[in-house]
């Protein structure tokens, strides 16, 4: 007998889902702009962290409840790995980092995608034109393939990913929606723990295996959007 | 003002885009080659965010809040759509799969290098996928205006500014010029009505040469 029904992710609250979090950890947080949040889970993360965690995400803040603007409120972010800080709501981020409290890494938004691509496919780094002849490109190596410049880039573990998923089975077996898919995959992926905040949750069974988005080998906790 | 509305401006973009194009709009003026395309071309618009093929809301149709563009503007999916997650967006954006993107600048070269996130000396920018695009799309298009705010040419011999990609641009057109970059330098294609040819080289800090047949009043 060999069956899913033992493996029942489901969290009856945030806290059990995430569990402790790490000191030093890099967390990666879902979302792209204002679409993909866990707006549940965010919270959490910000009132039970200690300073000196590495927070990853598109965006920085971007003026909703519930936003990664939430963790670098409650003053716990050493520092920042993100495509796009610069949204006018990022006021909580931007305050922090005028005041030298935060590093910030800019990536290019494809090399954020592909490094943690990278680290949830067991991949140490890669090779990319992004970025070569920039600042961005930074002090790191460089060869040229076929004749073009391409600079390394290191794959990209996080600690804890919490991403947000429209709909998922009791096995973890994910379903996201439009334009909220986005980094959250790769996210999970790239998780050493991996929790979801699921818009539904359906029956287990219920989900073509064809149509699963992201398998539940990936995820290690759910909650149902609306949990505290 | 002088030379071409962004309408008049877009619309030039939209003819150099080849027919059945798969096509990235950057965020702020490139936004407005969206409703400048004729349905004739075929032309499909890719997202950072995973969208392949969307088009504007028509007027007074509901927006879906999962379905924007990079600028988070809600738009509306395209029959025959497709969504997928950022490791295949950026396989098509840095893989070659696109025809051309068409984004912003603050400065763009005589060499087609081009800087369009960060100003100099600026202690924080935002970089989104421009540089995977600029690097991986078949044409890199750059819309802006001429010259900025404060008079300076953004056309200059070498950027000033923080590169986004080194010898990427392919066309810039501005309110007053269509302009392609060739090994040979910077040649006019065609220059706004009311526009002298003198004018236009007086506010590009680059050589400027005239196509064969360049229309102008």
């Amino acid at each position: 007998m060999t069956d899913f029904t033992g493996r029942n992710k489901i969290a009856t609250s945030v806290a059990e889902a995430i569990g402790p979090i790490p000191a030093g950890a890099t967390v990666l947080v879902g979302g792209w702009g204002r679409i993909g949040i866990p707006t549940q889970l965010i919270p959490h993360v910000a009132a039970h962290t200690q300073r000196g965690i590495t927070v990853v995400s598109n965006n920085c803040g971007v003026g909703i409840p519930g936003d990664i603007g939430e963790i670098f409120a409650a003053g716990v972010v050493a520092k920042a790995i993100a495509t796009y800080p610069v949204h006018p709501s990022a006021t909580a981020f931007r305050e922090r980092y005028d005041n030298g409290e935060i590093d910030l890494e800019i990536v290019p938004q494809g090399t954020l995608a592909e490094r943690l691509r990278a680290a949830g496919a067991g991949i140490g780094g890669f090779f990319t034109p992004t970025g070569a002849g920039t600042e961005l490109g930074g002090d790191r190596e460089i060869r040229v393939i076929e004749g073009r410049e391409h600079v390394y880039e290191s794959a990209l573990p996080g600690d804890l990913a919490i991403i947000r998923a429209a709909q998922a089975d009791s096995a973890g077996n994910l379903r996201f929606r439009r334009a909220s898919r986005a980094f959250s995959p790769l996210m999970a992926m790239a998780g050493r723990r991996t929790v979801v905040e699921v818009d539904e949750i359906v029956p287990l069974g219920s989900i073509n295996p064809d149509d699963v988005h992201l398998p539940g080998i990936f995820v290690d906790a759910l909650v149902q959007g609306g949990t505290r | 003002m002088k030379g071409w509305s962004v309408e008049e401006q877009a619309a030039r973009v939209a003819a150099l885009l080849p027919d059945y194009a798969y096509v990235n709009l950057g965020i702020g003026m490139p936004g407005s080659v969206a409703a400048a395309v004729q349905p004739e071309q075929g032309i499909v618009f890719h997202c950072e965010n995973g969208i392949v093929g969307y088009r504007a809301l028509a007027e007074g149709e509901a927006p879906d809040a999962d379905v924007i563009d990079a600028a988070s503007s809600p738009v509306a999916l395209i029959e025959g759509a497709a969504v997928v997650a950022h490791d295949i967006s950026f396989a098509i954006a840095r893989g070659g799969r696109l025809d051309a993107t068409v984004l912003g600048a603050f400065q763009v070269s005589q060499h087609g290098d081009f800087a369009n996130w960060k100003a100099p000396g600026a202690r924080i920018a935002g970089v989104g996928g421009a540089m995977d695009l600029a690097v991986g799309a078949r044409q890199v298009i750059v819309m802006m205006r001429h010259v900025d705010r404060d008079g300076n040419p953004k056309i200059v011999e070498h950027c000033t500014y923080p590169l986004t990609a080194a010898r990427q641009v392919n066309h810039i057109v501005t309110e007053q010029a269509v302009i392609t970059v060739t090994e040979n330098g910077l040649v006019v294609g065609e220059i706004a009505p009311g526009i002298t040819w003198e004018e236009l080289q007086a506010v590009t800090g680059a050589p400027l040469s005239v196509a064969s047949a360049v229309a102008s009043s």
